[in-house]
């Protein structure tokens, strides 16, 4: 039924022998590696993938919205990828401070600009690094393991098995695990942002002796709530992007462990290059709206 | 042929038995969520409980069902017989919604499911338990949860204690009261079976399918799987498909065998009557069975 209901889900389907020989056939005439046809049909492909995402969501969405609703797994998937990412965010966003303060202070030493080393690295880290560090350590983290989670089940007949007892599996598995990107990941990117600063700090201070008070002052001399709240709550989309798109690609998953490896590894490898692309939208969304 | 003989039937007190079941099936209805018609619940209850009717079905250029039509009243049990790939198990996941068919109809007392949404095939799976081939448990969760997850997300009326006692009441039915707190990797394929079928039977449903239920087993689990699903079956009524590789277990549990061949109903009937066929499939099959 799930299967069903995005069915055109490009390469979901048995290989059918006979168009790849006459691909193969046709590659070789042309004396090309890509012919027409094959690319006609990888951005056919493209395009069904993007339809068959589009239909998934509106099926989650309404599912979302309809009781009852799925309480007590939305704490568990809270749980699974708030605290437990929570390590990993911190790290990155810590190391991401340390490099920007060591580069920093090397640029801006050698254009004399060292007494703005404290702004550098606050609105570095709040702006962009924060956020897109974050999504991309949660697309990591967050991503592989409902992928592989959901193909996992979906190999081994358990999604199915939640059908059959009559419980919409776009409700029970897809929806809180959706949720809980979207409202676990600008409280991340919060986590993230201030292990970044504070390790900036440190590696500044390190270097030359400067309290975390005067490091503070000076790093968010002249900023206000619109250099703070837009960064952090675009990691919203970011955390629909990872959940979305490693739900999507768990529950269409074929093919048994392979399946479930290859839902795992693009899960991953989609969240994040989408991550990255709406991260260039909304940054420009974000410079046209809070100016 | 194609028609119930009621002297065939090995098994006594069918027909009360079916007499019950309509009583329970009356009871559904009172509970619809629709308003019917008089005339409407007199109607279902002569439906079938569930009707295949040129149920035709296809992977890719791959013909699986080739225009498959069943039927089977309330109380009674019907088996599927037929070689791997003849399209049995799918004709089961047909039954249950978790497959489209190309054409046909696919009828649960008398309502034709298969142009119906997630939302309203819901309804009709909760009278339906459907047992997987390999029992397909959920792995993350202990014996106990997987037997109370129909409970949880539709007896939410039900209090902790209501839900521990009808859980222990469905492992005890199955015998599986000492494996509570057991996980399914750690319990044996039959063992599992038995918690995928008291999972199946937790909503007490008027229809059970049964995907390949003693498959992978040795004889004497599947006997005892066999004579379960015989306890089960007398004790709720249920009208039932049973889909089987094995003649055995099939002639044990079944009223009425249907045989596949290239997505076909080959013959359907009693055991006796397969015997007295003239059909070479239908020999070759019961010889090498």
């Amino acid at each position: 039924m799930i299967e069903r209901e995005f069915s055109a889900v490009a390469g979901t389907g048995s290989p059918q022998p006979g168009k790849d020989v006459a691909r193969d056939s046709s590659a070789r005439n042309s004396g090309a590696d890509v012919s027409p046809s094959a690319v006609a049909g990888a951005i056919s492909k493209f395009f069904e993938w993007f339809g068959d995402l589009g239909i998934f969501f509106w099926q989650v969405l309404r599912a979302a919205v309809t009781p009852p609703f799925e309480f007590r797994e939305l704490i568990r998937q809270l749980d699974e990828v708030g605290s437990k990412s929570f390590p990993l965010v911190a790290l990155a966003g810590a190391a991401t401070g340390v490099v920007l303060s060591l580069e920093a202070r090397y640029s801006l030493t050698r254009f004399g600009a060292k007494s703005l080393l404290p702004a550098a690295i606050v609105f570095s880290v709040i702006h962009e690094t924060g956020p897109i560090i974050t999504g991309l350590v949660v697309s990591g983290r967050v991503g592989a393991g409902i992928g592989a989670e959901l193909a996992s089940m979906k190999v081994t007949e358990q999604i199915d098995a939640v059908e059959a007892s009559a419980v919409n599996p776009y409700k029970l598995l897809a929806a809180p695990r959706i949720l809980a990107c979207i409202l676990m990941l600008p409280l991340l990117t919060l986590a993230g942002d201030a292990c970044g600063l504070l390790m900036g700090w440190i590696a500044q201070a390190l270097v030359e002796p400067l309290s975390l008070h005067q490091f503070l002052n000076a790093g968010f001399k002249g900023a206000d709530f619109n250099d703070f709240l837009p960064p952090t709550f675009k990691t919203c989309f970011f955390g629909l992007i990872i959940g979305l798109v490693a739900c999507f690609q768990g529950m269409r998953t074929k093919g048994g462990a392979a399946g479930v490896g290859r839902a795992a590894t693009s899960s991953v490898v989609l969240s994040s290059l989408l991550v990255i692309l709406a991260d260039v939208v909304l940054v420009k969304l974000i410079l046209i709206f809070f100016p | 042929m194609n028609t119930v003989q009621q002297a065939d039937d090995p098994r006594a007190g069918r027909p009360a038995v079916r007499e019950q079941s309509m009583d329970s099936t009356d009871q559904n209805l009172a509970q619809a969520p629709t308003k019917r018609t008089r005339a409407e619940e007199d109607s279902n209850q002569n439906d079938p409980a569930i009707s295949v009717e040129n149920v035709h079905k296809s992977f890719g250029s791959q013909k699986v069902l080739n225009g498959v039509s069943l039927a089977v009243k309330r109380g009674e049990t019907l088996a599927v017989l037929g070689r791997s790939g003849t399209g049995k198990s799918v004709l089961l996941r047909i039954i249950i919604g978790l497959e489209k068919p190309d054409s046909g109809a696919v009828r649960i007392n008398g309502q034709d499911i298969t142009g119906l949404v997630l939302d309203q095939l819901g309804e009709i799976r909760m009278k339906m338990g459907f047992l997987f081939q390999h029992a397909a448990l959920y792995d993350s969760l202990t014996v106990e949860e997987n037997v109370a997850f129909p409970l949880q997300h539709h007896k939410r009326e039900m209090s902790k204690s209501e839900q521990d006692d009808r859980i222990n009441a469905l492992l005890a039915e199955v015998g599986m009261e000492n494996a509570r707190g057991k996980m399914p990797s750690d319990i044996s394929g039959g063992m599992q079976k038995r918690v995928g079928l008291a999972r199946a039977l937790a909503l007490e449903p008027a229809i059970l399918l049964l995907d390949e239920p003693t498959a992978g087993l040795d004889p004497i689990s599947s006997s005892e799987i066999d004579d379960l699903v015989l306890k089960l079956q007398k004790e709720h009524q249920m009208a039932s498909i049973v889909v089987t590789h094995d003649l055995h277990s099939a002639k044990t549990i079944a009223d009425r065998l249907a045989l596949l061949d290239k997505g076909n109903v080959v013959i359907e009937g009693s055991f006796e009557e397969l015997q007295k066929s003239d059909n070479e499939f239908v020999k070759e099959f019961l010889k090498h069975s």
